[in-house]
Formats: structure tokens, C-alpha cells, sequence
């Protein structure tokens, strides 16, 4: 009995130890990122290069899904707010959702499974055919080469994408409400622009699609780069990539928005 | 200077873990020859030119290229070692994001200020010693496994290295494409004069281009020699190697318990 009380103590400090090396691991990998961006902040080329590749090929469906989202926090909003006579207080509702919450956290979520996969699957690929070792053989560091452009790339991307995503909910809000439904255009707008705050709601919202920019990218290029160099490692790793993304996003948000929003109306 | 050996190997240990994969050995690589390392699957020979490339550290004893030993160097002072000798990995590892082109220009736009119009002169050169000037413009997808073998030996030459290493650089091709790289193996080193080591399984090919061999079993050396010495061994293992015979010194079976235990046969007659 004792022997096993033994052997479940010696696997918990094993676990704990094992998760604090990987906490460690993950923060050195990061600061070498950050020490190592030289290069490519010298060689834009190569950052460019890779915005072309997780903004510009995540904008589509960026784009597309805030339409719809917009479109339908247009209908909801409206349903709701004309049982109090307060329709024209649509325009409002869906600007403040969308930048305050659903820009940042659902475009967080998309470009975790269109570019963070796409990141941690190609990183990870590299590494599986031997191509990261290569690189280091040919004495250029695979991290200032290949891991810190698609960092920053990720990172400028990021607030971008979640920019465009509550522009265009906006837009499907006003097609829904104004021009499916008819709610007066000039409130719509003019309620719009006088709740909305550019201190507490624009700018909040930007710090929070900065932060998530930073954790995506970060968590795919992390995955990549240590995946195990097999199918399958890779094939984990991308899916660790989407999940261990989701769940800091909505963690992270939960968050930043307490100490954002205390005590705001 | 140009006397010594550019690649010495001392007293070599190196485990993974606990797992002894090389013990003791010791190589001497000439200047401007070419040199073969043979020996089976897994006994070590990748790790052996890790080894020599700086990727791993001994667990004792040294390698030394240039008269400097490897793991010792500072990064810089690694960084700027590794910028004169290259390594052609066992599958290529052609950069898959990359031209054919942009391949074998990576290292002359990583490491030199030459201008593009030089690094275009250069890299066609490259390209047109290898025979594949005409598929400049090819994504590596697009290569078979003999072309693809052929740019990675022109992206390692890219930068005129002293040493470049082989990793079983026949595995996979067809008899005319072994030939070939062999062939190109043997020209480029007379012709660059470099050195170059080369891990190979292929006993014939290699034997007719290489000017020395070293056979690694079990993490030592077996047996070493000229080709001509090596085809006159009397040693049971050169000889299994040579001839490709099933069973000798290296056994057929991977130890395990007897045949009838297993198959749980003595339990059943007793
Ligand atoms: N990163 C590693 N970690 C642990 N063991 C390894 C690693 N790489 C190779 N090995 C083991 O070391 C031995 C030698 O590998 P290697 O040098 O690749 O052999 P080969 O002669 O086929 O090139 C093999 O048994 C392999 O399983
Ligand atoms: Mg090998």
C-alpha cells in the first residue's frame, strides 16, 4: 500500500515537472523569436511574403463570415429592440458587439483555422523532411529565417483581419435592418457613431485582437516547430494548433474584457 | 596546411540517452579525396555526420575539421564552419516553397552582397554541372527523386564548400540515376577540390568512385581499406557486405527468445 502511495506521488511531481519544463521550453522558444527578429525586420521581404500568405489568403473568409454575423446580430438586434420601440438603437448594438467582442474573438477563432494551421502544418512539414536542419547546416538560423517572419506576419495580420471582419458586420447590420427592413438610415448611423466609444470600444478592441495575434501565432509556430517529425506528429500538431488557440482565445477574452470593461457603461 | 587531414575523428563516443550508438571511433579524411562510410541501417552513420556538422555533441572524444574541433566552436565560430561545408541530406530537403532556382541561390542571398545578376551566372552553373539548367524554373514537387537528388547536390555546391557529406545519396533511384550522381560525386570533388564523405548502402556504385572505406558495425569500425583492399578482405563482415549475403557476422535474426518458446511449442510436447 505504501509502495503505491509512493509511485502516485512520484507521478504527480513527474506530471508537474514535466508541465513546468514545458512552460519553460515555451518561453525560452519564444524569447529566442523575439531576439531573433532581426533578420527579418531587416529583410521585409521576407515578412511581406508571408502576410501575403496568412492575411491576405484569410481575408475571404474573414470577410464572408462577418458579413453574415453582422447580418444576423442585424435581424436579432432588431427582433429584440422593436418590442421596446428601440430599433433604431440596432445600429448600436451591432457596432458595439462586433468591436468590443465578436470582431476580436470570432475573427481570432477563423484565423486560428485557416492561418494557425496552415503555420504549424508547413513549419512542421519543413522540419519532418529534414528542411529546418538543412537550413541550419547551410548556418542560417531556421528560427530568424523561417519562424520569425510568420510570427510577425501573424501578428500584423491579426488585428487587420479582426479590423475588416466588424467593418463588414457593420455592413451586413445596415443591409439587414436599414435596407431589408427599413429602420431609419439616419439614426442607424448617427446613434451608431455617438455610442460608440473610440477609447473604451475601438481601441479595446484592438488591444484584445493584438493579444490574440500574439497567442495564435505564437501557439502555431510553437506546434510547428516541435512537432514530432512524422505524419502523424505533424497531423497533431495542427490539430493542437486550432484547439489550444480556441481555448486561450476565449480564456484570454474572458480576461482582458473584466479588466477592460469594469465599471463602463 | 594543406597537408593534414581536413576531417579527423578521435576516440569517438555518443549515445542518445543511454542507448551507445558510436564507440571509439576513429577516421582520418584527406584533403581533396573521396571517402565512403558504409555499414547497416541504423548503426549510426547519420549520426556520425551530425556529429561531424556540429548538430550533436560527442559524449567523449572529438571530431576535428580544419584543425578545429566541432564541439567546441562557438555558434559564430560554428555558423561561420558550416559556411564551407554542407551536407546533402538522404531525401534532398530541397526547400519545398522554393524554385529550383531559389534553391541553389538560398545560401549565396543568405550568406554574400553578390548581385542578382552574378548569383543568376552562378546558379546556372550549378544547375548546368548537375545537367538541370533547363529545369530552373521547376517547383521541387515537380522533380523525380534522381533530379531532386541532382539540385541538392547543386544548392551543396553552391558555395564552392572544402566538405561536403552524402547521406545515402543513391537511396531510392534507378540504376542510370545512381550512376549519375555517382559519377557527379567523383567529378565535382577532382574538379572543386573538395573532400567529400559519403554514407551509402551501395557497396558497387560507391566502390567504383571512392578512394577509401570505412565499415561501421555496432558503433565501431569493422573493417576500413582502400576499394582494392576492401574487395580482397578476407573479413567475414567485408565479405557479407560485399556479397550481400543474408547471414554472417551481421545475423539474420534480431535476437529474441528461441523459435519454440515463442511459439509456445515446449509447453505443448512436455
Ligand atoms: N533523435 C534521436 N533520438 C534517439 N535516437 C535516435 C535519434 N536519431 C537516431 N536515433 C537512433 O540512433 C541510431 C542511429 O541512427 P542513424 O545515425 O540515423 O542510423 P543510420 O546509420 O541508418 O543513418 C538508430 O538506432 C536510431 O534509432
Ligand atoms: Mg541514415
Amino acid at each position: 500500500m505504501p509502495r503505491r502511495i509512493v509511485i502516485g506521488i512520484r507521478g504527480i511531481g513527474h506530471r508537474v515537472i514535466d508541465s513546468v519544463w514545458r512552460l519553460g521550453y515555451a518561453a525560452r522558444f519564444f524569447s529566442l523569436i523575439l531576439l531573433k527578429s532581426g533578420t527579418s525586420m531587416r529583410r521585409f521581404g521576407l515578412i511581406i511574403r508571408e502576410l501575403y500568405f496568412t492575411g491576405v489568403l484569410t481575408m475571404v473568409i474573414i470577410l464572408v463570415s462577418g458579413l453574415f454575423v453582422g447580418m444576423v446580430l442585424g435581424l436579432q438586434g432588431y427582433e429584440t429592440l422593436q418590442k421596446f420601440g428601440a430599433e433604431t438603437a440596432v445600429g448600436t448594438l451591432v457596432a458595439l458587439s462586433l468591436v468590443r467582442e465578436l470582431g476580436p474573438v470570432v475573427a481570432g477563432l477563423l484565423f486560428a483555422s485557416r492561418a494557425g494551421s496552415a503555420i504549424t502544418a508547413e513549419i512542421g512539414l519543413m522540419k519532418a523532411t529534414e528542411q529546418l536542419e538543412a537550413m541550419g547546416m547551410m548556418a542560417v538560423d531556421p528560427i530568424a529565417r523561417v519562424v520569425a517572419p510568420r510570427f510577425w506576419a501573424g501578428v500584423i495580420s491579426m488585428p487587420l483581419l479582426a479590423a475588416m471582419f466588424s467593418a463588414m458586420g457593420v455592413f451586413g447590420g445596415y443591409l439587414v435592418a436599414v435596407v431589408l427592413i427599413g429602420v431609419d438610415e439616419g439614426s442607424f448611423w448617427s446613434q451608431m457613431q455617438s455610442v460608440v466609444d473610440f477609447r473604451f470600444d475601438i481601441v479595446n478592441g484592438i488591444i484584445k485582437t493584438c493579444v490574440f495575434g500574439v497567442a495564435i501565432t505564437a501557439i502555431a509556430v510553437f506546434e510547428g516547430y516541435n512537432a514530432p517529425p512524422t505524419a502523424e506528429g505533424v497531423s497533431g500538431a495542427t490539430t493542437r494548433t486550432v484547439v489550444t488557440s480556441a481555448l486561450v482565445i476565449l480564456g484570454l477574452d474572458f480576461v482582458l474584457t473584466s479588466f477592460m470593461f469594469r465599471g463602463v457603461g | 596546411m594543406t597537408t593534414n587531414p581536413l576531417v579527423e575523428i578521435k576516440d569517438l563516443n555518443f549515445s542518445y540517452d543511454e542507448r551507445a550508438i558510436l564507440k571509439g571511433i576513429n577516421m582520418t579524411m584527406p584533403r581533396g579525396k573521396v571517402i565512403a562510410i558504409m555499414g547497416g541501417s541504423g548503426c549510426g552513420k547519420t549520426t556520425l555526420l551530425r556529429l561531424i556538422g556540429g548538430v550533436v555533441a560527442p559524449s567523449s572524444g572529438y571530431v576535428k575539421v580544419d584543425n578545429q574541433i566541432v564541439h567546441e566552436l562557438s555558434r559564430n565560430k560554428l555558423f561561420s564552419l558550416r559556411r564551407k561545408m554542407s551536407m546533402l541530406f538522404q531525401f534532398g530537403a530541397l526547400f519545398t516553397d522554393l524554385s529550383v532556382f531559389d534553391n541553389v541561390a538560398f545560401q549565396m542571398r543568405e550568406h554574400t552582397d553578390l548581385p542578382e545578376s552574378v548569383i543568376r551566372d552562378l546558379v546556372f552553373m550549378k544547375l548546368h554541372a548537375v545537367g538541370l539548367r533547363g529545369a530552373h524554373n521547376l517547383m521541387p514537387a515537380e522533380l523525380s527523386g534522381g533530379m531532386a537528388r541532382r539540385v541538392a547536390l547543386a544548392r551543396s555546391i553552391a558555395l564552392d564548400p572544402m566538405l561536403v557529406m552524402y547521406d545515402e545519396p543513391f537511396a531510392g533511384l534507378d540504376p542510370i540515376s545512381l550512376s549519375v550522381i555517382g559519377n557527379l560525386i567523383r567529378r565535382l570533388t577532382d574538379a572543386l577540390g573538395m573532400t567529400s564523405i559519403l554514407v551509402t548502402h551501395d557497396v558497387h556504385q560507391s566502390l567504383k568512385i571512392v578512394d577509401y572505406v570505412y565499415f561501421i558495425s555496432e558503433g565501431v569500425i569493422a573493417a576500413e581499406g582502400t576499394p582494392s583492399e576492401v574487395r580482397e578482405s578476407v573479413s567475414p563482415f567485408v565479405h557479407q557486405f560485399i556479397h550481400s549475403e543474408v547471414d554472417g557476422p551481421v545475423p539474420f535474426h534480431y535476437p529474441a527468445e528461441k523459435y519454440a518458446t515463442d511459439l509456445n511449442l515446449e509447453n505443448r510436447i512436455a
